[in-house]
């Protein structure tokens, strides 16, 4: 690959420093991980993986964070839309906000919502005076999961929304479509692969999250049980390998919804550089 | 136009002080002194003890550097769940003593070669110079009418206990409601388990530490009770005195936390005077004075006495009596045991 | 595309409302927690010994995650989005792998690597190098959870940008170093930044990994987030809360600071233009002003 010359500079000191990176940061700590956990054998693995209170720990992170990313996808986008299109005022501190969740110690964030959503909290008394359990239950999972997701969805979509070409827009109006059909055919298309960017990272980001969600779970076997609970609880028995066991399966599947994002955007970009090149 | 020149500089100051602070961070590496040449001491604790150990800590230093003239010496103290803080003590965290919840703790520590065998009898009362039980926190005026381990299997009653599998306190709540039952029903397996099943079938909330469950029960108002030590229960009790009221059970569990000196560690850094006085003096009249100020039961029976207010006597039973040792008893937390099926569908 | 007023409003409601309860709320309580024993209790907490080492630490971390990320982050994004490669996606997907690693099992890492189960630890041992349970593991954990941030803002811009201008600037004998200073630094300059702040946001708050390598002493090995745990534990709410607060307000700081210099970089004739038709693309301003 070295082969070919490039007209722009730097391929080989770029390619050295994050080669160097990756395997300094990434992959030597991955790859040590893996073998530790390779020493416990296939039967033992299969074991520590199927067992049906983690598959159960499985789901419940796999559905609250996928919950937690659709509510995210869906007030991401109006958030950037507001910010992007529209003048009003405390536009500079909502724009500001929206990244906090990233400081905020988890902990500190699971404390805060668990006061909040408890049944003596603030907003916990109005939920459960209609029935709803919104804390030490699924819902109160997804609560803390949408607070660590709310800056991913909105902050891909806000750039692109930026640099869309009002031309198109207004040329549309021109032939007299309406807002919807602007919005659905124009618009929409284009905020699609930053939405789901967006959406693949508060995911991943909630299946392995673990600091803010403990406090308000209630950590009910075979009910509010998290997937990186089990791992605590196995690391807690000296049980390395069956931790490590289920933490490679949280990062397959994390992996992969990354992975298949990545590889749909790529199908994306190289399509439209096709219409172009044409 | 960006201003890149400025730039560059920040960056090139903050890449000096990153490497100077790595340099600083590996050289400051060598545990056993701190700069100013005193010799740094590690007590590997659990949860609950941290009030506990940073007044004793006070009270230690004194003694060992006015009363036995000893050279200055800092000492630290690192808290976290039980079984968290062996695991960290394993992984490589240069604990100079560990005094942690559980003796299985300790075992485990021991197992990995860090201490050495016997360590149990190199202090006197089973090395644990300090126990705990097992009571009941409920709210004010008792609501729910709970006076036994029997009261908790009644529909009616929410409970809040932390997690047997993640919090080594929660293992003496677990293993006090497994004698009782099997008491009340002579042994009989299948009984004791529905009894058990009953009495976590209850648990709304299994929070992963003792503190924590504290605080459900405490602070959101989670729950008609509390399985808990009766240190964190008398704790509670002090900061509210009006919300709270203990209720000790007929028959409860006799908890000994264990301490141990970390063999290994305190040979390489030279520290084993010290790490030895330093659990000795926890026998002392002066440390289970501190012990027992911090809702510890103190072994001392005058010390006890003097207490005796707030330790109210009950009958008690120890691991060894009823399960055969800490091996056996954590049986019941490994993966399938009885605690596991309970939640078996 | 002009919508009706009644949309606009509300959008904006149901943004502003949104934020409110999922993180105005939350922020608010915090706040009120900590000033529940009054403002003296309040400072007490914040200059305690072990709260001000905490905070040393943390910064240190901090700083640390930055300035190697930025290294990092430029250079990647150089690479991707420059030149054609086999396993370029790859590169891709595995640079963002720390998103997909739970903080705590990429704390355990690091014990693996460093610990003393690891075949490494007799050699540290001999160099007396302490890594885990000490301040080098901290600064691991903590770039490797903020390892993607300035690389995930860098890639999308300079993708969009492409390669011309690079390309013509070689053409006229520019060498690397000036290509990326005049050409290519002007145009990712906000997403750089934006990068960065994003970066030491996150290394501000990083609980879960640090959790895991930190040991957990008082005064040593504690950053701020253990710190505030350690208080909680104790029951010492206000006080914890009160310590929260710093971060929070630290990231306030860091949060005005981006505003400050994407003000102060701003093209004088784009704030003329009413910020509803602001979408004309910022790059093509900041290009033909550079």
């Amino acid at each position: 690959m070295f082969g070919k010359s490039d007209v722009i500079p730097g391929r080989r000191l770029t390619l050295g420093i994050t080669l160097t990176f990756v395997s300094l940061f990434l992959f030597i700590p991955l790859a040590s991980f893996v073998l530790f956990a390779s020493g416990m054998g296939l039967e033992k693995f299969f074991a520590a993986v199927t067992d049906w209170r983690n598959v159960h720990a499985y789901g419940v992170s796999f559905f609250c964070a996928l919950a937690a990313g659709l509510i995210n996808s869906l007030f991401g986008l109006i958030i950037a839309w507001v910010l992007v299109r529209y003048d009003f005022r405390g536009k500079k501190i909502m724009d500001a906000l929206i990244d906090l969740p990233f400081a905020l110690p988890t902990a500190v964030a699971g404390i805060a919502l668990t006061t909040l959503y408890a049944q003596n909290g603030l907003l916990g008394k109005f939920f459960y005076s209609v029935g709803i359990e919104s804390a030490f239950s699924p819902m109160g999972i997804t609560i803390a999961l949408i607070f660590v997701g709310i800056p991913f969805v909105a902050r891909s979509v806000q750039p692109v929304l930026k640099e869309l070409d009002p031309q198109l827009e207004e040329a549309a109006n021109l032939f007299g479509a309406g807002n919807w059909t602007i919005f659905s055919k124009i618009i929409f298309p284009e905020l699609l692969p930053p939405l789901l960017t967006g959406f693949a990272l508060a995911f991943a980001r909630g299946i392995g999250e673990y600091g803010s969600v403990v406090f308000i779970a209630g950590n009910m076997p075979y009910e509010t049980e998290i997937a990186p609970l089990m791992i605590m609880t196995k690391l807690e028995q000296f049980d390395y390998q069956s931790a490590a066991a289920i933490a490679i399966v949280m990062m397959i599947l994390s992996l992969s919804i990354l992975l298949g994002i990545h590889g749909w955007q790529s199908r994306q970009l190289k399509r439209i550089g096709g219409v172009v090149g044409a | 136009m960006f201003k890149f020149k400025k730039w560059a500089k920040v960056f090139l100051t903050a890449g000096l002080i990153f490497s100077a602070s790595v340099i600083s961070g590996c050289g400051g590496s060598d545990s056993a002194t701190t700069s100013d040449g005193k010799k740094e001491f590690l007590n590997v604790s659990y949860d609950p003890t941290r009030e506990l150990y940073a007044a004793y800590n006070e009270k230690f230093h004194e003694h060992w550097t006015k009363e036995l003239g000893k050279s200055d010496v800092t000492l630290t103290q690192s808290h976290g769940g039980s079984g968290k803080q062996a695991r960290a003590v394993i992984e490589g965290l240069e604990a100079d003593v560990v005094t942690l919840a559980l003796a299985y703790d300790v075992i485990e520590i021991k197992n990995a070669g860090l201490i050495q065998d016997g360590w149990q009898n190199e202090f006197p009362d089973n090395s644990s110079p300090y126990t705990s039980t097992i009571v009941f926190l409920v709210r004010k005026g008792n609501p729910k009418n709970i006076r036994d381990w029997d009261d908790l299997i009644r529909d009616d009653v929410d409970i809040i206990t932390p997690n047997p599998k993640t919090s080594g306190g929660a293992q003496w709540n677990y293993l006090a409601a497994w004698e009782f039952a099997k008491r009340k029903f002579n042994g009989d397996e299948s009984q004791i388990r529905d009894f058990m099943k009953k009495l976590f079938g209850n648990v709304v909330v299994l929070d992963s530490g003792a503190r924590g469950a504290t605080t459900s029960f405490v602070q959101r108002g989670q729950g008609d009770v509390l399985i808990a030590w009766e240190n964190e229960a008398l704790l509670s009790k002090k900061g509210a005195p009006d919300d709270y009221e203990i209720v000790t059970p007929s028959l409860s569990i006799l908890a000994e936390p264990s301490v141990a000196v970390v063999d290994k560690i305190v040979d390489k850094k030279g520290t084993r005077e010290l790490a030895e006085e330093y659990i000795r003096y926890l026998y002392s009249p002066a440390g289970q004075e501190i012990a027992a100020q911090n809702f510890y039961r103190p072994r001392d029976k005058e010390i006890l006495a003097k207490y005796a207010d707030t330790f109210k006597p009950l009958t008690l039973f120890t691991i060894d009596e009823a399960f055969g040792g800490w091996v056996k008893a954590h049986e019941h937390f490994t993966d399938g045991g009885s605690f596991d099926r309970i939640y078996q569908k | 595309m002009r919508e009706p007023i009644w949309l606009k409003r509300t959008l904006i409601f149901l943004a502003a409302s949104f934020l409110f309860v999922m993180l105005i709320m939350p922020l608010l309580l915090v706040a009120k927690e900590a000033l529940s024993k009054g403002v003296d209790f309040y400072f007490k907490a914040l200059t305690d010994e072990f709260a001000l080492k905490a905070l040393y630490l943390t910064i240190e971390a901090t700083i640390s995650a930055v300035v190697l990320n930025t290294i990092f982050g430029l250079a990647s994004a150089w690479l991707l989005t420059k030149f054609d490669f086999r396993g370029k996606t790859f590169l891709g997907s595995l640079i963002d792998l720390p998103f997909a690693i739970s903080p705590v099992i990429a704390g355990l890492f690091f014990i693996m690597l460093f610990g003393r189960l690891s075949p490494l630890y007799p050699l540290l041992q001999e160099y007396d190098v302490a890594i885990v349970f000490a301040v080098p593991a901290i600064i691991l954990a903590t770039v490797f959870v903020t390892f993607p941030f300035i690389t995930r803002e860098l890639v999308p811009v300079m993708e969009n940008q492409g390669r011309s201008e690079e390309e013509a600037a070689a053409t006229m004998g520019a060498n690397g170093w000036t290509i990326f200073r005049r050409v290519t630094l002007p145009n990712i300059k906000w997403a750089l930044g934006y990068g960065i702040i994003l970066c030491s946001a996150r290394a501000l708050g990083e609980f879960g990994a640090v959790s895991v390598v930190s040991g957990h002493i008082r005064g040593k090995t504690n950053t701020l987030p253990l710190h505030i745990e350690i208080l909680y534990n104790e029951y010492n709410f206000t006080a914890a809360f009160a310590v929260a607060s710093v971060l929070v307000f630290l990231a306030i700081i860091v949060l005005i600071l981006r505003n400050l210099v994407e003000r102060a970089n701003k093209n004088p004739v784009e704030e003329e233009i009413p910020t509803d038709d602001k979408n004309s693309s910022e790059l093509k301003a900041g290009v033909a002003h550079g």
